[in-house]
Order: C-alpha cells, then sequence, then structure tokens
C-alpha cells in the first residue's frame, strides 16, 4: 500500500492529564510511533520532604484527583509501616471499603463516560443523554454510589480527610453502615444492566492481542485491592511489597516526563485486566457470572478488554462491601477500634502497596527521629502502563496499516487503546497527547 | 441573551477540581441550560479557539505554560482561576520550598538535566496573567463553582464570603478542633466551604487560602488558650499556602 500516514494528536480527550500519539508511516514503511508523556511534572516526591509524617496522607492524596483515597491508604501504610503503627481488624475494613468505593467511582467514570463515547460514536457522554438517557441515568446512579461511599468512609468524596495514621478521626454510624449496605443492594441490578449495554457494544472493542506480562497484588485468601505480595504472570512465586523497586524498576524516557517501567520484558501491564489475570480465580460469584457473560477468561491479553475487566472489579467490589459490612455489623462498630492512636516517632523507612483503580501503587518513605519526612520513592500505576502502550502502538499499528484502516480509524483505535488503560496522566505527572507527524 | 462560550482548561494538578464538576451529575445538565461548553480535554473531544468565559485549573510550573495560560487569557473575556493551585498555587507551591535543581535532582537522578524535564518555580495563575474570579478550595466546592458561573453567564457580581472558616464552623454547631488538641487553620482561612473538614472531625488545613483581614487578635487568645502561637499556624499553612502571601 502507498498512503501516507500523518496524524498528530496534540492532547488525548477524555482521560486525566495530557498525552501526545505521533505517528509517521508512509508507503507502509513506519517512521515514527510514540507515545509522548509531557505533562508538567510536579516533584512530588523531592516537596514531601521536610513534612511531618502525618501531613503525608494530606499532602500526597493531590497526587490525584481520581485516585486520592488510594494514594492516601498507601501513603497511610507506609507511614505506620515505617512508625510501627498496627490498624484494628475494623479500620482494616473500612480502608478496604474506602478502596472499594473508589473502585466504583473510577471504574464507572471510566466505562461510562470516558469509553462509552468511543463505543456509541460520539465524541462525549453529553450527546448521550438525550440519545441513551437511561443508560446515562443508570451510570450517574452507579457513579454517585462510588461517591456517597467515599463521602461516609472518607469524609468527602475527593482527598478524604477522615483516614488518619493508626485509624480514623470519625468512622460512620450502623445505621449509615445499613443504608450504605441497602444501597449496594439495590445497585447490582443497575450493574447488570450497565454490564449488558457494554457486551451488546463489546464488538466495536478491537480485536488485538499482545502477549503481555501482568502485575498486581495477590492474597492466597481473596481477590484483593489492599494487602497482599507482588505477583506477575511471569513468575511463580511472590515478591514482597518491601522489594518493589527491584520489580518496577523505573527509567526515564525521552517520550515522557513520567518515568516508564519494565521487569521480565520490555514493559508490562497493571490494572483491572492484570488484576483479573492474576486472581480470577478468587472473584466472586456475581462477578464471576459477568466475567463468564463477556467470556473473559484468565490470560486474555487484549488490552481493550480492561474496560470489561472494570466492570467485573465494579461487580466484585460491591459483592465484597456487602460481605464486609455484614461482618461489620455483626461485629458492632466501636470508634474506640478506630480511635488514632498516640504515636511516637522514630527514625525509620516504610513501604505502604494498595491496587488503584487502574494498578499497584507503591509509596515507600523516611522520616528522621521526630518523624519528619527526609525522603519518598512513589511509583504509580500509570507509570507502569506507559511503556506497554508504547509496545501496543508498535505492534497495532503496522496491523491497522494492513488492514487499510483510514488515518482517522487509526486514530480512534489508538486513543481507544489509550482510554483503555484509563491512564491517570495526572497521577504520573500530568500529560496524554498525540501526534501523527 | 446568548448562552456565554466557556472553555476548561487544566495546567499542573491533580485534576480533582474537574472532577468535581463531573460529580455534579444531573445538576451539570442544570448548568449546561445557562452556559455553552466548548472545551474541555478531560469530558470531550470539541476544541475550541474562542470562548467568553476560560476556566482555569492547576498551577503554572513551565515557561511554556506561561505562554500557553497568556494566549488563553488574551481570548478570555473572564478568566476564573478554579481550585487551591489554581489560585494560591497550591501544594505544588511545596517545590519552591527546595532549590530547583534539588528536586530535579530527587525524582530524576542522572537523567534530570534532559531537557524535557525542565521546571519553573511553581506560580499561581494570578501571577502570571489577570485572574477575574477566584474558586478557591482543595478541591473546590462545588455549589460554590456553580453559583459563581451561574453569576457570570447573566452578568451579576457573586457575592462571596470574606469571613473565616470559623464562623461557618460555629453555624454547624461543630465542637472546636482545638478542644482536641488539634491545630485548625480556621481562624485564618476563607469560608466558602461550609468548614466541610472540620464538620467531618477533621482540623482545618488552609486549602482555600488566608481570609483578607483575619481577626488576628481573637486568633492569638484563641491560640493562647491551647499553648500555641501564631508561628504554629504559619507553619501549618506551609501545605497549602507555600509563599502564599505572594499571591493572595
Amino acid at each position: 500500500m502507498s498512503k501516507a500516514v500523518d496524524i498528530n494528536v496534540k492532547h488525548v480527550t477524555r482521560v486525566e492529564g495530557h498525552g501526545n500519539i505521533v505517528v509517521k508511516a508512509d508507503d507502509g514503511s513506519i517512521e515514527k510511533v510514540e507515545w509522548q508523556v509531557p505533562e508538567a511534572p510536579r516533584f512530588f516526591e523531592a516537596m514531601v520532604r521536610g513534612n511531618n509524617y502525618d501531613d503525608i496522607q494530606t499532602i500526597v492524596s493531590r497526587i490525584c484527583g481520581i485516585c486520592s483515597a488510594s494514594h492516601s491508604l498507601a501513603a497511610l501504610k507506609a507511614v505506620e509501616d515505617a512508625l510501627d503503627v498496627k490498624v484494628s481488624e475494623q479500620t482494616r475494613k473500612l480502608r478496604i471499603l474506602l478502596n472499594y468505593a473508589e473502585q466504583i467511582e473510577s471504574h464507572v467514570l471510566h466505562v461510562g463516560y470516558l469509553v462509552a463515547p468511543d463505543l456509541l460514536g460520539v465524541k462525549s457522554v453529553v450527546p448521550l443523554v438525550s440519545s441513551h438517557p437511561d443508560l446515562v441515568k443508570t451510570i450517574i446512579a452507579a457513579h454517585r454510589l462510588g461517591n456517597e461511599m467515599m463521602s461516609l468512609i472518607g469524609g468527602r468524596r475527593t482527598h478524604p480527610v477522615s483516614v488518619k495514621v493508626g485509624g480514623f478521626s470519625r468512622i460512620p454510624t450502623e445505621s449509615q453502615l445499613k443504608d450504605l449496605k441497602k444501597k449496594l443492594e439495590d445497585s447490582v441490578p443497575k450493574l447488570k444492566v450497565i454490564a449488558e449495554a457494554v457486551l451488546g457494544l463489546a464488538d466495536k472493542l478491537p480485536a488485538f492481542e499482545r502477549d503481555t506480562e501482568y502485575i498486581s497484588i495477590t492474597n492466597p485468601d481473596h481477590y484483593t485491592f489492599y494487602d497482599g505480595d507482588i505477583f506477575s504472570t511471569d513468575i511463580d512465586k511472590t515478591v514482597d511489597i518491601h522489594d518493589f523497586e527491584s520489580v518496577a524498576n523505573e527509567y526515564v524516557s525521552a517520550q515522557s516526563t513520567a518515568k516508564w517501567t519494565k521487569w521480565h520484558r520490555d514493559s508490562f501491564a497493571v490494572g483491572a485486566l492484570a488484576r483479573f489475570n492474576n486472581n480470577a480465580d478468587q472473584l466472586l460469584p456475581l462477578a464471576k457470572s459477568i466475567a463468564d457473560m463477556f467470556g473473559l477468561k484468565k490470560g486474555c491479553c487484549n488490552p481493550y478488554f480492561n474496560n470489561v475487566a472494570q466492570i467485573v472489579e465494579v461487580v466484585q467490589v460491591v459483592e465484597h462491601s456487602l460481605k464486609l459490612i455484614g461482618e461489620l455489623l455483626e461485629d458492632g462498630l466501636d470508634p474506640e477500634a478506630s480511635k488514632p492512636p498516640k504515636v511516637e516517632t522514630k527514625a525509620g523507612e516504610g513501604v505502604g502497596c494498595v491496587e488503584a483503580p487502574r494498578g499497584i501503587l507503591f509509596h515507600r518513605y523516611k522520616f528522621d527521629d521526630n518523624g519528619i519526612c527526609t525522603g519518598a520513592n512513589i511509583c504509580i500505576p500509570t507509570n507502569q502502563n506507559h511503556g506497554n502502550i508504547q509496545k501496543d502502538f508498535e505492534e497495532l499499528v503496522p496491523q491497522f496499516i494492513s488492514a487499510d484502516k483510514t488515518e482517522d480509524e487509526i486514530r480512534l483505535g489508538l486513543e481507544m487503546l489509550v482510554r483503555a488503560y484509563d491512564p491517570c496522566i495526572s497521577c504520573s505527572t500530568h500529560y496524554l497527547d498525540v501526534e501523527f507527524v | 441573551m446568548s448562552k456565554p462560550r466557556v472553555a476548561i482548561f487544566d495546567f499542573a494538578c491533580c485534576e480533582g477540581c474537574q472532577l468535581q464538576i463531573v460529580d455534579m451529575e444531573e445538576e451539570i445538565i442544570d448548568l449546561l441550560s445557562v452556559i455553552n461548553p466548548v472545551e474541555w480535554r478531560e469530558a470531550m473531544s470539541e476544541q475550541s479557539e474562542q470562548f467568553d468565559i476560560s476556566i482555569i485549573e492547576g498551577s503554572i510550573t513551565r515557561v511554556e505554560d506561561e505562554e500557553r495560560l497568556r494566549s488563553i487569557r488574551e481570548k478570555s473575556k473572564v478568566l476564573v482561576a478554579l481550585g487551591a493551585c489554581a489560585v494560591t498555587g497550591g501544594v505544588n507551591k511545596l517545590k519552591n520550598n527546595f532549590d530547583l535543581d534539588d528536586v530535579k535532582q530527587f525524582v530524576y537522578k542522572d537523567d534530570a538535566k534532559m531537557p524535557h524535564l525542565n521546571t519553573s518555580k511553581t506560580k499561581a495563575v494570578c501571577e502570571v496573567v489577570k485572574v477575574d474570579y477566584n474558586v478557591p478550595g482543595c478541591p473546590i466546592d462545588v455549589d460554590e463553582f456553580a453559583y459563581i458561573v451561574r453569576c457570570l453567564a447573566i452578568g451579576k457580581e457573586p457575592d462571596l464570603p470574606t469571613y473565616s472558616v470559623c464562623v461557618e464552623c460555629k453555624k454547624k454547631g461543630n465542637i472546636c478542633r482545638f478542644e482536641y488538641g488539634e491545630l485548625c487553620l480556621g481562624p485564618i482561612t476563607l469560608a466558602g466551604c461550609g468548614a466541610k473538614c472540620p464538620t467531618e472531625s477533621a482540623a482545618c488545613f488552609g486549602c482555600r487560602g488566608w481570609v483578607e483581614d483575619p481577626n488576628v487578635n481573637a486568633a492569638k487568645d484563641v491560640l493562647e488558650e491551647y499553648g500555641l502561637t501564631v508561628d504554629d499556624l504559619k507553619s501549618k499553612m506551609k501545605l497549602f499556602g507555600s509563599q502564599q502571601e505572594n499571591t493572595i
């Protein structure tokens, strides 16, 4: 084929942050395929230094507006690890519920507001309000539920304020938890409606597969988002989270202000599909049935199916939330059990890890004798996916060109790929542009 | 009256303030009845060169971003700074407490000299261009945002609080956070959030910035009662207000 491909999309839309796609090809030969991240770096790792241990969560939750709860939880766990602070089982369960609230809110926002317009051939959710009013209302209700749950546990829906080192400044009442339980139960049929709507459009997800290393945390007891060890599809034993630097292997790319990562191969992927591929055997029954509905099985390496895995996970966390709330209510809520303890400061270092909606999130902090932060290393999921997006591009673009796709189709296919990863570039520093030079 | 063309732009920030707008859910449809959104990268694919009102999220951290902001200002009849990062510089200004080479070196190590990793001192939007209206807070309060946008759409001057968070906190009937042995920035922080954090059992950490004319004497009395000083307050204000005196 003799067609020249010269596409230059600056700042991919409907993602968090700024990124570019640059592709130049002529006469079937590809000169340039680049995933670029020109977001303005904010230097959180440097600027937390000099701050008190109990201000770290407040600062670093501002890394990301969408996954502020995950950043808060990873930071708190790292501080507690460094200062030897233990939390109660009640606190642990409430924190998991906060993480789940964020999974619901973030996954629904991504699939419903950012990806659905692609599947329905429009440019934003706005025209869907009139063309698909019932579906949009269902998506809004599910999204709102995530936010309400976040407010209830975290004190507000973005940048939680009630989470503290060692506990909570205040916890919900039993009657509030009962209300939440009822709302979560009522959400299940709505989530099925969303899943069925996406299933009806699943043929719009490109049939692209590339064998990929998938990394997440894993836990022998449950499909985990909050605690576990690091696991990869490429290994047969787990790695302790304290050794995360040996997994992430961050490096600087000239294409990006965000760092990239690699482990056993040139790149790896994290996020909903990675968690599914590593932990699908532990899905609860309803979530399992949604995965089956889509024919989603372990070993799926079509990155576009990350969106399907997100739907499965929304159902999983709703199902597990119901179980956790049931246990909390059965044991009876005790405000004393979550009261933040008086912390004795000491020099030390700690690591905290949770699964943010977009994948595994690591925080490491060092403190001096007075509990003042002297150093930090934060490795966020979107950074871990950047290299993999690049590798997908390199394989996808020749396929698109061979299939004689138009420039517009190629652009959309690449933008959809980027969106499939649900990049949170404000986390990773902040940026995403598509440029076909 | 034709609906004003509104564009939202983001600079260095967490995009949490835009998320608050998304989180308005159905209410946003209501707000859309008085404005015409023409560019909003996070939520829609359309782009525009012409707009009446520009809403700027994030702080300005690079020379090239200052240029982009100036170009937006030139095209805007009204410019609104959205959220702490835009209004005061927010947590991003913590960077200014260090030497720029030091922060680059700390994060990027040997690669720090690569040109695409350049950074400048973090600035609030008003340190680069004229700002007409502020929507403070980290994140913003959506009711306040919707109120300001509605006022602008109908050409009315918004009536915003000039008093401190303590006033709203007292109205809520909250027990003072000082009673819990905490350092609360309510006495010196601009109200308008409904004292959200103290109401959720957490001290105010000053995300809305200094109130213009705080009642310093009353604050001193309160602090004295709890064995604290104005310097304690100032040191806590560094979180969201490093070098903020230059911007407020």
